[in-house]
């Protein structure tokens, strides 16, 4: 067994392994990147990246059904599911090459293998089991986990995927057929927006939520707001409902489920889609003998990412939600700085946006109405409404709401929701007034261009001290 | 439209002031030149002449508000044929621009007094912020802070100025004026010094000491020791100084005042001290050297001038009154000029420029009985003359003893730009005048 030395070696090459590798190139940090399967991760290969672009895909269907509104002439309007899934496809393996091209250009020695870690030096040593099956046993000062998470699943419940009845996300992707009917547990980002897809391109789509409210880590307002589009768009939504069992026959699965009164319905559907949170991937990392401190499936690190392990740090979606890769990154680049000794600032997750690609598109960054009363703030509140817009209107997206979250003593902007065409796009606005500490005053000075969507971010502030002015 | 009357700046570093006492009440009619309010700076109470002719509308800070901004709109002045009416405009433009801080004990209990109202930052949300950000951009020069940092230190009252910033670039960011709040990075000393001063009723300051406060009365220090507290600690920590000292024979110089007192008109009566502040002057201009203060930056100024500033003691503190270019003025001109300078700062009456811009100090206690002491120098001078008592002690005399009058001066020096050999020089200079005043005819 002939074994290498590194500075760095990171396992996983997701948004938060990759990225984080690149950031120790370029301090000078010698850096490996140990991936069993795909550059990129799941975010580019079986995430983010392919289901925006199946999301395009229903999003240009549903414009084209709206032809006449806009002075155009489409008729006979379909689509090819194997099509859609192949661009989706191409699309991810273009990013993927990508990566590669990156780990290249910054002088990065990618390692093709499944890593798993044993007592080290310095740091654990890292032994990587090729494809051929041969292992290689590597050592560095610093040891990065970044292997991700996959699909939670309740097999007690039938909540277990099997790849022809009940699909997790990664299933959800390459669909070979379209499904007729479709049962989406669970209304996270992840389930929310395959329900968007499957609904849009025709599907009978019902989603079951445990909690009270669909997409519940947003604030109750832009919950409340989305059911009633996707109702409105034909979804079934049943929320305080809990799948309790699922049997699975030829051609299509019962769902048995508790429903917010207590009664169970049973929901028969051609396919199930479990979106119930995702767990950290720890297991067959050598992690039990090496002492690693974990809890509820996730590595348990400090705002650096260090465990409790000497040398050895995690990132990304193993050491706990948001499940993001932009928070993956962040921390990786953020471990990587504090490694190399540049004192940056620990992580924070109040400044990190979180975005659902559904239609209409939802985002949001820090505190929500809730949280900020729970936390003590007296707020003042701000909210725009689409229909105030010009730039909406003539887009012909008048339908959605900008909301604001302010601290009343301090301006601080303690958060900022919104839903609507491009919210996504639109979200970063925010998220750097936070990241730099503005209060209301800046962003109140802040020119705006007209006519865009972010007029109505402008609007949204005004409102919260009562000098809104379009509406 | 209403005239408003701006806080005045009674010297070119003042930055605010005490509004002591408003000599005129709304609704009385004032000429150019009527005295109308004194303010009370570091040093001195000053009175505010009225420029404009009018009637005074509306005093819009109370008499005794410490902290009232140089500039800011004291009161609202009618000229001829205006009505009240005309203030309310000119009241509500004013509000933002002149939020003066009224004295902790200024409005009684929860009584919400007219002065406490307008005190208070506007409820509009942008002025207080826009404030915020010119006055420290100019007070603090490239002082970085996130704007909320800046807002919260402002509701905090924590001076930017004394932390440290942990944003990129050294910015000040929300966690670091938030633990500064809570203690965790503390404050620089000097802005935590202040607070206590502003604040007595906090609850039991000598408790940590085991000091009940059943067992001591505690009393608001006036502007004069607050300032004098903080410009002595910090020239005591900050400046490296060092003591000198030398016994002069005073016979001849008491012979030499009867003489010259017996022969001097009606009126004119030369103390030791003036002969001495004739003495430390010359000497000046004799060794230049020592005539200095330290500039920073690696610079120093060397004066032309050898302006005696005297402490004088007056009830409630000490002020350093000015004898101006005293190596060119008779003994009986700086005799006089003495007395009318410490009968003026017994007044508070002294005007800035007649206690700021000496060169250098001279501090006698011998009138006490003191034999000899080491004053603090007082900033930026380079050093500062202590004299003891003039007292008969047994003194060898050609291998004999014998009787003399002696005084014992002791003479600190700022090491920066005053070091051993030239302070020893000055004081040679100054024994030799003062043991044969004669010499400083010459």
């Amino acid at each position: 067994m002939s074994e290498q030395s590194f500075d760095l070696i990171v396992i996983g090459g997701g948004p938060g392994g990759y990225v984080a590798a690149i950031r120790a190139a370029q301090l000078g940090l010698k850096t490996a990147l140990v991936e069993r399967e795909h550059l990129g991760g799941v975010c580019l290969n079986w995430g983010c990246i392919p289901t925006k672009a199946l999301l395009r895909t229903s999003e240009i269907y549903h414009l084209m059904h709206r032809a006449e509104e806009f002075g155009l002439k489409a008729e006979k309007i379909s689509f090819d599911i194997a099509k859609v899934v192949e661009r989706s496809r191409k699309v991810a393996a273009r990013l993927s090459g990508g990566v590669g091209m990156l780990m290249k250009k910054n002088r990065i020695t990618v390692i093709d293998g499944a890593a798993r870690l044993e007592k080290g030096a310095n740091a654990p040593a890292v032994i990587v089991k090729g494809k051929d099956g041969k292992e290689a046993k590597y050592a560095a000062r610093h040891v990065i986990l970044a292997t991700g998470a996959r699909a939670r699943t309740i097999p007690q419940a039938g909540l277990e995927p099997d790849g022809k009845r009940v699909w997790t996300y990664k299933e959800a992707m390459v669909p070979e057929t379209m499904p007729k009917s479709l049962l989406v547990v669970g209304s996270g980002a992840i389930g929310v927006e395959f329900a968007s897809f499957y609904r849009t391109l025709g599907a009978e789509v019902t989603v079951v939520e445990m909690l009270d409210r669909i997409l519940p880590v947003e604030d109750a307002e832009i919950s409340a707001f989305a059911e009633k589009a996707f109702r409105k768009q034909g979804m079934r939504i049943l929320t305080g409902a809990q799948v309790q069992k699922l049997d699975k026959g030829a051609s299509s699965a019962k769902a048995h489920v508790k429903t917010k009164d207590g009664k169970t319905e049973v929901i028969e559907v051609e396919r199930v889609i479990l979106a119930i949170g995702i767990t950290g991937n720890i297991e067959g990392l050598g992690l039990e003998a090496l002492g690693v401190k974990t809890d509820r499936g996730h590595v348990v690190v400090d705002g650096f990412g260090r465990t409790n392990v000497k040398g050895l740090c995690a990132i990304g979606d193993v050491v706990g939600p948001p499940w993001l890769a932009h928070k993956a990154s962040h921390e990786g680049v953020v471990c990587v700085e504090n490694i190399a000794g540049k004192n940056p600032h620990p992580f924070e997750t109040g400044n990190i946006p979180g975005c659902t690609y559904c239609h209409p598109q939802i985002a949001s960054v820090g505190l929500t109405e809730a949280k900020a009363k729970e936390a003590g703030h007296q707020v003042k509140i701000g909210r725009f409404p689409f229909v105030g817009n010009g730039k909406a209107i003539a887009l012909g997206e008048d339908q959605g709401l900008v909301k604001t979250v302010f601290d009343a003593k301090t301006g601080e902007l303690l958060g900022a929701h919104m839903i609507g065409a491009e919210v996504t796009e639109l979200i970063q606005g925010y998220a750097i007034a936070r990241s730099l500490e503005t209060t209301e005053a800046e962003l109140m000075h802040t020119v705006f261009p007209h006519p865009t969507l972010s007029e109505m971010m402008h609007e949204a502030v005004l409102d919260a001290y009562g000098r809104v002015l379009h509406i | 439209m209403p005239i408003e009357i701006l806080m005045p700046a009674l010297s070119p570093t003042m930055e605010e002031g005490t509004l002591a006492k408003w000599l005129v009440k709304e609704g009385d009619a004032v000429k150019s030149g009527d005295v109308i309010a004194e303010i009370e700076t570091d040093k001195a109470t000053m009175e505010v002449e009225a420029v404009d002719e009018g009637t005074v509308g509306k005093l819009l800070v109370s008499g005794g508000t410490e902290g009232v901004k140089v500039n800011a709109v004291i009161a609202l002045l009618l000229e001829e044929g205006e009505d009240a009416a005309a203030l309310k405009d000119a009241e509500k433009k004013t509000e933002k621009a002149a939020p003066p801080q009224p004295s902790p004990r200024g409005g009684e209990g929860d009584k919400p007094a007219a002065a406490g109202t307008e005190a208070k930052p506007s409820p509009h949300p942008e002025a207080p912020a826009q404030r915020a950000t010119k006055d420290e951009g100019k007070a603090n020069g490239r002082l970085k802070a996130s704007p909320l940092a800046r807002r919260l230190a402002e509701q905090a009252g924590i001076d930017l100025k004394s932390l440290a910033g942990s944003g990129p670039g050294g910015r000040i960011v929300k966690a670091d004026v938030e633990a500064a709040k809570s203690g965790a990075a503390p404050a620089r000393p000097a802005a935590a010094a202040e607070a206590p001063a502003q604040d007595i009723d906090a609850d039991e300051p000598l408790a940590p000491f085991g000091i009940p406060a059943s067992r001591y009365e505690l009393i608001k220090a006036d502007n004069i020791t607050r300032v004098a507290a903080k410009r002595l600690t910090e020239s005591f920590r900050d400046i490296p100084h060092f003591p000198l000292s030398v016994d002069c024979e005073l016979d001849a110089l008491l012979a030499f005042r009867k003489q010259a007192n017996d022969k001097a008109p009606d009126g004119v009566k030369i103390s030791v001290n003036d002969i001495l502040i004739k003495a430390a002057a010359v000497a000046l201009k004799r060794v230049p050297e020592a005539n200095a203060s330290w500039v920073g930056d690696g610079r120093i100024a060397r004066h032309k001038h050898a302006d005696v500033s005297v402490a004088v003691a007056i009830e409630g503190g000490l002020i350093t009154p000015i004898v101006k270019d005293a190596d060119q003025k008779g003994l009986a001109e700086i005799s006089a000029a003495m007395k009318d300078l410490a009968a003026r700062a017994r007044d508070r009456k002294l005007k800035p420029e007649e206690f700021q811009g000496g060169t250098f100090s001279l501090s006698n206690l011998g009138m006490f009985g003191v034999k000899s002491f080491a004053s603090i120098i007082n900033p930026p001078q380079g050093m500062i003359l202590s004299a003891g008592a003039g007292e008969e002690r047994p003194v060898v005399k050609n291998g004999a003893l014998a009787k003399a009058t002696v005084m014992t001066v002791t003479l600190t020096c700022d090491h920066r730009v005053v070091d051993g050999a030239a302070g020893a020089r000055w004081l040679a200079v100054f024994k030799g005048f003062v043991e044969d005043p004669m010499t400083l005819l010459l």
